[in-house]
């Protein structure tokens, strides 16, 4: 049972982006995003300027750019959405590489792409500088209802549970050459996801029980200090005022 | 961004209204099984399957968690599994995140639960007719919440495309999605039910209670 002490997503270290307390972070890369989306469209140097922001925190946190390349790939559907506004959208055509699309749909993919990429890497840079755990405790610090904060915290803890045993019902499903080809794979995918409820359901009731015996009384028992510091607050409010100031800049001119 | 202003603030609103509700459905397991459906969920979101012509849909999982757990925790766990995509898991977006709970949990909770609740109403109260309950639930949650999402686009999209297109496109591919979120949750509901009724929120209704039968014992 070493699950639950780390999670994939966290890569350990200590740069000043990992000690930095978790409700600063969360509000921080909350203002970053709105900033992000707030930016007309068609100032395309702010949305430079965020990246070399979020490339500066990714150095400072000693995030190589290979581990978020890797990541972002789960943005490829929308990516593929993007990609097909130019060609369906109605509106002025311009031609690209002697292809008529719509102009207007050509701005509204790379607003999804520009926009969403920034946001997509801020959470990478995130989830990689903040255990789960220690997530929750700053959602806390941040007044965040307890019962969200609860069923968030049960969740991660059961997540690698669940994925646990999927993955084993997945290895066992191969090995007996199942293949999800068409829609009538659903029965047999159906029948293993409600086997897979019962098995977690059981599995995390049993872990209620000892965690109960255990004095758990609805909430983790903090270990370490978690308030957070005015400079630590002042270390953080950097990359959202930096953005903000790009927003600004964008707003004003050209 | 105006769309996404109202919909954080739509989604706000309707999981503050959810915490309030779920008070009456919490009792000291809840939060486990709550948190169990919400992992439970988000591990079935990522199992892709095919739909037709290269796209493919996931789980929705909001009629699913709405009956397992009842609307309003069912409404929270969609919900936190959204937060926690979005921000540890970048996938959806976080500026997204408003639209996302207004479409897959808050529209899929209700229009999936409201259809379990009324069928379960006239359909009689055994154990079949509460499997194609959910059944239908999560099969009219899914194009609910597509047709809610063309709506939105219509409202604040920012490219010029055209509506019916959309809409009978979108309808088309999620009806499709909608029997898979339907055939999935059907199974788990029935599978759920047959060994442990006691976890079904929606389906509470059905179970007899237990009846104290006592016997006379001789005693020599």
């Amino acid at each position: 049972m070493g699950a639950g002490h780390a999670h994939r997503l966290y890569v350990p270290g200590a740069s000043p982006v990992h000690r930095l307390a978790p409700q600063c972070k969360l509000v921080a890369l909350l203002a970053f995003v709105t900033a992000v989306v707030a930016t007309p469209r068609e100032r395309m140097w702010a949305f430079a300027a965020y990246a070399v922001l979020l490339a500066a925190v990714a150095a400072v946190a000693r995030i190589g750019p290979g581990l978020i390349a890797r990541r972002a790939l789960i943005e490829l559907p929308f990516v593929t959405f993007a990609l097909l506004l130019p060609f369906v959208a109605h509106g002025e055509r311009v031609s690209v590489l002697g292809v008529a699309v719509s102009q207007d749909g050509l701005w509204g993919a790379w607003n999804i792409l520009a926009k969403g990429t920034l946001g997509v890497v801020g959470s990478i840079l995130l989830a990689a500088t903040t255990e789960p755990r220690a997530l929750l405790l700053g959602a806390e610090r941040l007044r965040v209802p307890a019962q969200l904060v609860q069923i968030a915290a049960f969740m991660l803890r059961y997540l690698d549970v669940v994925a646990g045993e999927l993955a084993r019902m997945r290895v066992a499903l191969a090995a007996r050459g199942f293949e999800a080809r068409d829609v009538r794979a659903t029965r047999v995918l159906a029948r293993s996801l409600g086997a897979l409820f019962l098995r977690t359901y059981e599995r995390g009731e049993r872990v209620h029980l000892a965690m109960l015996a255990r004095g758990y009384d609805g909430r983790m028992p903090a270990t370490g200090a978690v308030a957070a510091t005015p400079g630590q607050w002042g270390t953080a409010a950097v990359l959202p005022a930096a953005a903000a100031l790009v927003a600004a800049a964008a707003w004003m001119g050209g | 961004m105006p769309v996404s202003l109202a919909g954080g603030a739509i989604a706000v609103a309707g999981v503050a209204v959810a915490l309030r509700g779920s008070r009456r459905e919490l009792d000291e397991r809840t939060a486990l099984l709550a948190g169990l459906t919400a992992a439970f969920v988000f591990g079935a979101q990522m199992l892709n399957f095919p739909v037709a012509g290269g796209t493919s849909g996931h789980l929705l999982g909001g009629a699913l968690a709405a009956i397992l757990v009842g609307p309003w925790t069912g409404l929270l766990c969609v919900s936190v599994v959204l937060a926690v995509q979005a921000l540890l898991f970048a996938d959806g977006g976080l500026s997204a995140l408003g639209v996302n709970i207004v479409l897959m949990a808050i529209v899929t909770v209700i229009v999936g639960y409201g259809v379990f609740r009324g069928l379960l109403r006239v359909l009689p109260k055994t154990r079949p007719s509460a499997v194609a309950a959910s059944f239908a639930g999560a099969l009219v949650s899914v194009p609910a919440s597509a047709a809610t999402f063309v709506l939105l686009y219509a409202v604040g999209g920012t490219a010029d495309v055209p509506l019916g297109t959309v809409l009978s496109a979108m309808l088309g591919v999620h009806v499709l999605i909608g029997i898979g979120e339907a055939l999935i949750t059907a199974v788990t509901v029935s599978s759920v039910l047959a060994v442990r009724p006691d976890l079904v929120y929606g389906a509470r209704d059905l179970a007899r209670p237990l009846e104290l039968r006592t016997s006379p014992v001789e005693t020599s």
